[in-house]
């Protein structure tokens, strides 16, 4: 169906194989699946019943639909705002950081210089940083600089890690492109910045889309700073929304699950349309590492 | 051409100073930072005291702080239980999906869901599966009949634990199997060709062949998790808040509170000084590691 070269190539061999392991290979994938399945089935079955009925007699299947989680999630909960805030901060982190990364990262994959090796390295040990050891300065900072619970006082600390992931995952998309078509525009009499933009750019846009995809979801996740740098409900992002979700009584499972189904969509949906894509962009990032 | 060298020195000193600035700026300048404030008492609640030097005061008095040990142990264990059992399963699934060639989509997205949706809810999933006495957790247990009467689980430590546990399986395993999977894909099939021909079992075929030759990519993973598992806190904020009491409460989380909850500044940043060391330790160690595997190559 979808299958790349390489992979057709590893699969060639597997058919021969005794069928034993393919079918224990096969029962393995099945209870894979079913694992990971399950707890997020359970959540939107949970999310579609009434909460009187939520932990009385647990059924698989769902007994009564009703939407009246997801109604008082975006009338009551204001559900909305939370959701406007994470695409700000993270679409604008991830715009800047594919920007100002994909200049850095071309002139680290093709131009020679002294200290290049030094960067790469003290990029990569960027993004090792823990982020709770520099949450400190970062709140005293924005603090000083005005922009607590301002939808800058997220972006920025969000370059900490963005930066280096998109910076790590073009070098080694733009390292995977032939420098022959590069090289036939500079003799052609085209200068660097030229054969980038017009030759090197666009045959990357597939590993510039992955980059931005990877990005967008890691900063659609993070919590810490967001938690951190937040204060109430004006610019709160999803995950702080739902991780501080209170009942008046009692905890409100059918809406905060409602709200879980809602934050989990549009990464699903990205997952589900750039599969192949997402699982190249970490694997390549990973063992290259 | 030294010409076009000399301009292309230029610039690549230009494009790559924006996003390093940045990196600077954002990062390494806050780090220093916490170094700094580290070596002061900076109390935001008391802010007639100043800020007062204090050398290594605040590491003198983590040496001291049970609180600090406590969440030092449970990171520690939190992260060898999940580390290991995420490597065999990752492992196990990677070979599995190895030896599939159909379905290989359905696979993929099964495999990526849990790893892109945020940790805050797939916390909240496994805190609804184990929450109430009647949560379904409860519910399966009863019904296999390995317990007589439903655990109120995030009432007593050790309970507590399971859920994080399988939470943090749940959302990375897949993660690890993927990565394991880029490994044994770089492995030559001829090997196995040939191991078979020799008469060599499955299992030696596995001992023998693929895990010395998936070396790189096992290590590869031990970083990534490591390194994770050591920082978490997203989590264990949301399934638990550290609690009962402190007994599930992380080196990260502890650093928070103290900082953010407690607004102890100076002992907080000395906190964080001292996961970054140990955080920068362990990379350091496993690079070591990492270098002397990678000649095998798994790398292209």
């Amino acid at each position: 169906m979808d299958r790349s070269p390489a992979e057709s190539q590893a699969d060639a061999p597997v058919r021969k194989r005794p069928s034993t392991s393919s079918i224990l290979g096969w029962i393995g994938l099945a209870v894979l699946v079913l694992l990971i399945a399950f707890p997020l089935y359970w959540a939107i079955v949970a999310s579609f019943t009434p909460e009187a009925t939520l932990f009385r007699e647990p059924s698989l299947w769902p007994r009564t639909i009703i939407l009246d989680h997801y109604r008082a999630l975006f009338t009551t909960r204001h559900f909305w705002v939370p959701i406007r805030n994470s695409i700000i901060v993270a679409g604008c982190t991830t715009i800047f950081c594919v920007v100002v990364g994909s200049l850095a990262a071309y002139a680290l994959a093709r131009l020679r210089f002294r200290g290049k090796g030094l960067i790469l390295g003290f990029i990569l040990a960027v993004s090792m940083f823990p982020q709770i050891s520099i949450v400190s300065p970062l709140y005293l900072m924005l603090r000083a600089l005005g922009l607590i619970n301002t939808y800058p006082g997220l972006i920025l600390p969000y370059l900490t890690f963005a930066m280096p992931l998109t910076v790590w995952l073009l070098v080694g998309y733009f390292r995977q492109l032939p420098p022959d078509l590069e090289e036939a525009a500079l003799v052609d009499g085209a200068s660097r910045w030229q054969s980038f933009v017009k030759v090197l750019l666009p045959l990357s846009v597939p590993g510039v889309a992955t980059t931005a995809i990877l990005t967008f979801i890691y900063s659609w996740n993070e919590f810490l700073f967001a938690l951190s740098f937040t204060v109430g409900p004006d610019r709160q992002t999803v995950p702080v929304a739902i991780a501080l979700f209170r009942g008046q009584y009692q905890v409100p499972w059918g809406e905060i699950l409602a709200a879980a189904v809602v934050a989990t969509v549009p990464v699903a949906a990205m997952v589900l349309i750039f599969q192949r894509r997402i699982v190249q962009g970490l694997t390549a990032g990973a063992v290259k590492g | 051409m030294s010409a076009r060298n000399e301009s292309d020195v230029r610039l690549a000193r230009l494009l790559v100073s924006p996003a390093t600035i940045v990196i600077a700026l954002v990062a390494i300048f806050p780090l220093g930072w916490t170094v700094w404030e580290s070596l002061h008492r900076h109390d935001l609640r008391l802010p007639w005291l100043g800020q007062p030097f204090v050398g290594l005061g605040n590491y003198a008095r983590i040496i001291h702080d049970a609180r600090f040990w406590g969440a030092l142990g449970h990171t520690a264990v939190f992260t060898v239980v999940s580390v290991s059992l995420e490597l065999v399963l990752g492992l196990i699934f990677a070979l599995a999906m190895n030896r599939a060639f159909r379905g290989r989509g359905i696979v993929r997205v099964a495999v990526l869901v849990p790893w892109a949706i945020p940790t805050v809810v797939a916390a909240l999933l496994w805190r609804f599966l184990f929450d109430s006495q009647a949560g379904i957790a409860n519910a399966l247990l009863l019904d296999v009949g390995i317990i007589d009467e439903p655990i109120v689980w995030f009432v007593h430590a050790a309970t507590a634990w399971v859920p994080i546990i399988l939470a943090d399986v749940w959302k990375t395993t897949p993660f690890v199997a993927l990565l394991l999977l880029a490994g044994l894909q770089n492995i030559d099939s001829a090997l196995y060709e040939a191991a078979a021909v020799d008469g060599a079992s499955a299992w030696r075929q596995l001992t023998r062949i693929t895990i010395p030759l998936l070396k790189p990519a096992i290590l590869l993973v031990l970083i990534f998790r490591t390194l994770d598992a050591f920082r978490v806190f997203d989590l264990i904020y949301v399934l638990t808040g550290g609690g009962p009491g402190t007994s599930t409460e992380p080196i990260a989380l502890y650093a928070f509170n103290a900082l953010l909850q407690n607004l102890q500044f100076g002992y907080g940043a000395a906190i964080s000084v001292v996961i970054f060391l140990i955080t920068f330790g362990l990379a350091l160690v496993y690079i070591k590691g990492l270098g002397a595997g990678s000649a095998t190559g798994v790398e292209r």
